[in-house]
């Protein structure tokens, strides 16, 4: 009876997931397919209490209002420009939580072994089920676990460097030990031959020593993707959440768990997939590392950038009937959002077309420009795809560039042997004036030297992004 | 040291290399700067202004040849102006080297260093040293008011209550930067403005200006700009023949003709010969930005203003700049600057001749006693290479039909492929492990496809909620947590404990976020 409603939960709960995903097909729905989430996950914990095999109940409730209020917190405090940062950070949470879920069943399966046949009949709940397994599916079982702690563990390193590199902890340059990708495959190996060291045994060492192998290559994989690469790492790590998921909920023998953690697993598997046809990357060459694989020196880029004061900006953007902004991640670092946004409401007070070109790779996660520009209340109707704003640059007056790099680097199309030759970027050359916004003169964060900045329809407006579009909203009219 | 500027010696020059604007920034530089009395005069600039932006004005050019460490002027040297030059001495100005044989010489006999304007490379860190490319402007800016000044009639068409007016046809042969610069005035002035060029590159930037390029049906090679710097190069004979047909074809339409195709080191290529004259209707005009090399029309006497028989006016004056000498003093003298600012990497008023650099090297000609002339090529080259452009060919509807059905059947296959591949592994799988786990791996092969189908439809602004959604929902590992919380093991219990922890974080943190994320979008 218990066993039959907690069933009944899950598949309700698992309908909710998919509606909660599906939801995201468009901003009005997305608000509602949250609620779709929510529910879902209340009804999938509430079932699993009640359902067999949950024991202490108190523990458990505990842990969880304790858990829940610091997520609460966090999530409410932390700063929309953060965001990259956070998912990061909570992806290594689910990864760490696999590993520790993992490690559980291995001790239940020792625990099991050393009791006489007796005991195990009295035994109830999680125990119960291992104890009911014939040999065949104890060594399926094992593969799970196992499988299950190796993609956890992977994640969790992995997730730690990633929020690393995005909150700015880490160097962000594509780095590698000695040894590069041999390392890591000799990690892979490593566990490959503990995982018949451990089906033939089941001993504990071997698993231990697979985890390091695992913690190992989830923190160099990582550590050698450059940071202009984060987006597609971080899509791929949510990936592997899901994949740690579903892999425990094999070992648990747990429906709801597989298929969340199959969703999870293939979209976050389709968004990477997305991300790198957006950067004409191969997913491959992603995953093994940051740039590289170019065949001879990257064309010199020749000329000056030449600056323009706050009245020159001014005085155009006034002039220009037609205005693109392509914000970048400097607008993010800058919070210049808000400032962006209060341009574009002044621009279009003055009867001036404003529309905003996102790349699909902008900022540090796939749509992190749409959601700060969200935040900022410019209007999406406005904010534009590439693939629909591209053709328009030739007839527009005014692009201002604010504090992206790569994804409007001219090198990407003329240049052959730049790193990232092909990748489609904004043509926003091809307006009548450019001007970026831009700290200094340094490169983006690939450290491609950007051709753009040398053309003579570019302007550069130096400093702060924030400051400078402040500057310039009082000589707007 | 000391930088100085003569008055410029041959009739009707009325430029100057040096302005006091320009002396200023000079003196940022930390050069004290010396001019002759009268210099700037022509060009608009008295010899108080000079003095009122610091400089000294010295009587004579000897005085200032024998003071001034640098001496910058605009046209070559005379060979008197030479024979003051000493070695330490450099001399920055105009020098055509492969014309002017004899002055080279003279000036490699004397020591001093001479960097030629005419010489900088055409590179983009150049440009702003690239004195041809300011003067081209100016020249063909001036060209248009010229013609305008000798053309009986509006360049915008107009209807009036006292008739009709068609608009003017302008012609431009040659989109260089000074063919470029009469188009935008042209265009701008209301005319009707064609333009023309070898190099079919150009076609876009002539378009930019607004202007109509000049479509040559020509089957041969076309000319690729970038394996000669950007300029134009000699075309075959063949070409030719189709160019001044193109242009019989057109000349009896056009109303304002402006020439100004050179080829470097080259005699400017006669383009406009005198039959096509003949073709155009009196009160034409013809403008000849080529004369001083012997002119692009037939017609063309360097330096005079001809009528021909037919009433067609022919410019040939070589000193368009010059008639502007304002403007024209104002650019060359920051092409100048420029070239100390690159002289001078120290900013401390003292030369640093670096023949390493690309840029000096390729403008010194002469350089301690040695003839540096021709340079080696750069090791940039100016402007990449072009790239052959395809055009999508017009397919025919039944091309696309046939296309589409391909597109359909290599889908199909590659469907079929994927589930045939797919259902074989499973069935395999379904051989070997024992029922239990199949009926878990059906559900989870079933989410794994669920998952690919609905997030295919995401839009792409909702990723980042959507990443959030699915790390919330990642979280669902809790209930493995929760599930083996109750074993007996206290180290079980211990780490499951912190697994709900954690995962608890994650649940409430994720919906948080995704909800404040979603909250922010909305409608304009």
């Amino acid at each position: 009876m218990e066993y039959g409603f907690t069933t009944a939960a899950y598949v309700v709960a698992a309908v909710l997931f998919i509606q909660s995903l599906g939801g995201l097909s468009g901003q009005e729905s997305a608000k509602r397919a949250v609620w779709y989430g929510i529910v879902g996950m209340a009804l999938a914990v509430l079932a699993t209490l009640y359902g067999p095999g949950a024991g202490n109940w108190l523990i458990s409730l505990v842990m969880i209002v304790i858990g829940g209020a610091i997520g609460w917190v966090v999530a409410q405090r932390v700063q929309m420009t953060e965001m990259p940062q956070l998912v990061a950070a909570m992806h290594s949470l689910v990864g760490l939580a696999a590993v520790l879920i993992g490690f559980n069943t291995h001790i239940e399966m020792i625990r099991l072994a050393g009791m006489d046949e007796a005991t195990r009949h009295a035994l109830t709940g999680f125990a119960a089920v291992i104890a009911h397994k014939t040999p065949v599916e104890i060594n399926i079982l094992r593969v799970e676990t196992f499988l299950g702690i190796f993609i956890g563990a992977v994640t969790f390193t992995g997730s730690i460097i990633a929020f690393g590199k995005l909150a700015g902890k880490v160097d962000g340059k594509a780095k590698k030990l000695p040894g590069g990708h041999v390392l890591n495959a000799a990690a892979a190996i490593i566990s490959l031959v503990m995982l018949f060291f451990y089906l033939s045994s089941g001993s504990t060492l071997a698993i231990v020593i697979m985890t390091l192998a695992a913690l190992f290559i989830g923190y160099h994989l990582i550590m050698g993707i450059g940071g202009a690469d984060m987006p597609v790492v971080v899509s791929m790590l949510n990936s592997y959440s899901g994949w740690a998921a579903a892999a425990i909920g094999f070992s648990l023998s747990n429906d709801l768990l597989i298929v969340v953690g199959a969703l999870v697993g293939s979209s976050g598997a389709i968004l990477s997939y997305i991300m790198c046809k957006a950067m004409n990357r191969s997913f491959i060459s992603v995953i093994l590392g940051g740039f590289g694989g170019t065949t001879g020196p990257a064309m010199a880029v020749e000329g000056e950038q030449v600056a323009i004061d706050t009245e020159g900006v001014a005085a155009a953007l006034n002039d220009a009937d037609s205005v693109i902004i392509v914000p970048g991640y400097g607008m993010a670092v800058a919070q210049a959002q808000g400032a962006v946004s209060e341009l574009t409401r002044k621009l279009r007070a003055a009867g001036k077309e404003v529309r905003f070109a996102i790349h699909p790779v902008a900022g540090r996660l796939p749509g992190h420009m749409n959601v700060l520009l969200a935040e900022a209340k410019v209007p999406y109707d406005i904010v534009l795809e590439m693939d629909e704003i591209n053709d328009d640059f030739p007839n527009t007056d005014v692009v201002i560039v604010i504090g992206s790099n790569d994804i409007v680097n001219p090198a990407a199309q003329e240049d052959p042997n730049s790193p990232i030759a092909g990748m489609p970027v904004l043509e926003v050359w091809k307006a009548k004036q450019v001007f970026v916004s831009k700290r200094g003169q340094g490169t983006g964060y690939s450290g491609i030297e950007n051709p753009l900045f040398y053309k003579d329809n570019t302007r550069m407006y130096y400093g702060d992004a924030k400051d400078s579009i402040n500057k310039l909203l009082p000589l707007i009219n | 040291m000391l930088i100085g500027s003569p008055r410029e010696r041959l009739e009707g020059e009325a430029r100057v290399a040096m302005t006091p604007d320009s002396a200023t920034q000079l003196q940022k530089l930390g050069y004290q700067c010396v001019i002759e009395s009268g210099a700037g005069k022509s060009a608009g600039f008295s010899d108080d202004l000079y003095r009122a932006a610091g400089v000294t004005v010295v009587d004579t050019a000897d005085a200032l040849y024998a003071q001034a460490d640098v001496i910058a002027k605009v046209r070559p040297p005379l060979a008197d102006e030479v024979s003051k030059l000493a070695p330490g001495k450099t001399l920055i100005s105009f020098f055509y080297p492969a014309q002017n044989k004899d002055l080279l010489e003279q000036a490699k006999s004397t020591g001093a260093n001479v960097i030629a304007m005419d010489m900088v490379p055409r590179i983009s860190r150049a440009q702003k040293m690239d004195a041809l490319s300011s003067m081209a402007n100016i020249a063909g800016y001036r060209a248009v008011i010229e013609a305008g000044n000798n053309f009986g009639r509006f360049f915008t068409g107009q209807v009036t209550a006292a008739g009709k007016i068609p608009p003017a046809k302008v012609l431009v042969i040659g989109a260089g930067v000074a063919g470029l610069a009469a188009v935008g005035t042209s265009v701008s002035l209301g005319a009707i403005t064609y333009a023309f060029d070898v190099r079919p590159e150009v076609a876009e930037q002539i378009e930019s200006m607004g202007a109509n390029f000049v479509f040559l049906d020509f089957a041969g090679p076309a000319q690729d700009g970038a394996a000669t710097g950007g300029y134009a190069a000699p075309s075959s004979p063949e070409f030719r023949e189709a160019q001044l047909k193109k242009f019989r074809e057109i000349a009896p339409d056009i109303d304002i003709v402006i020439t100004t195709a050179l080829i470097p080191g080259r005699d400017a290529p006669k383009l406009w010969l005198a039959d096509m004259v003949a073709m155009m209707k009196p009160g034409s005009v013809i403008v000849d930005l080529a004369a001083e090399r012997g002119g692009n029309c037939d017609l063309t006497v360097p330096d005079q203003k001809i009528v021909s028989d037919n009433g067609v006016t022919v410019i040939g004056y070589t000193d368009f700049p010059s008639r502007m000498a304002a403007q024209s003093s104002t650019l060359y003298s920051t092409n100048i600057r420029h070239m100390m600012t690159d002289l001078t990497p120290k900013k401390d008023g003292a030369l640093f001749h670096n023949m390493e650099d690309d840029v000096i090297r390729g403008a010194t000609v002469t350089y301690q006693g040695e003839i540096t002339y021709p340079p080696p090529p750069p090791k940039i080259q100016a402007i990449a290479a072009q790239k052959p452009k395809e055009k999508a060919k017009e397919l025919t509807p039944e091309e696309k039909r046939a296309a589409e059905a391909a597109a359909f059947k290599a889908q199909t296959k590659q469907q079929v492929g994927l589930l045939v591949i797919g259902g074989a592994l499973i069935l395999l799988a379904g051989l070997f492990a024992p029922a239990s786990f199949m009926s878990h791996f059906i559900v989870f092969v079933l989410a794994c496809f669920v998952g690919f189908q609905v997030i295919w439809n995401v839009s792409h602004s909702l990723h980042t909620p959507l990443m959030a959604v699915t790390n919330a929902i990642s979280s669902i590992i809790i209930l493995g947590a929760l599930m083996q919380i109750g074993s007996g093991s206290w180290l079980v219990m211990l780490l499951g404990a912190v697994s709900v922890f954690m995962a608890g974080i994650n649940i409430f943190g994720g919906f948080m976020v995704t909800r404040r994320m979603l909250a922010m979008f909305q409608k304009s």
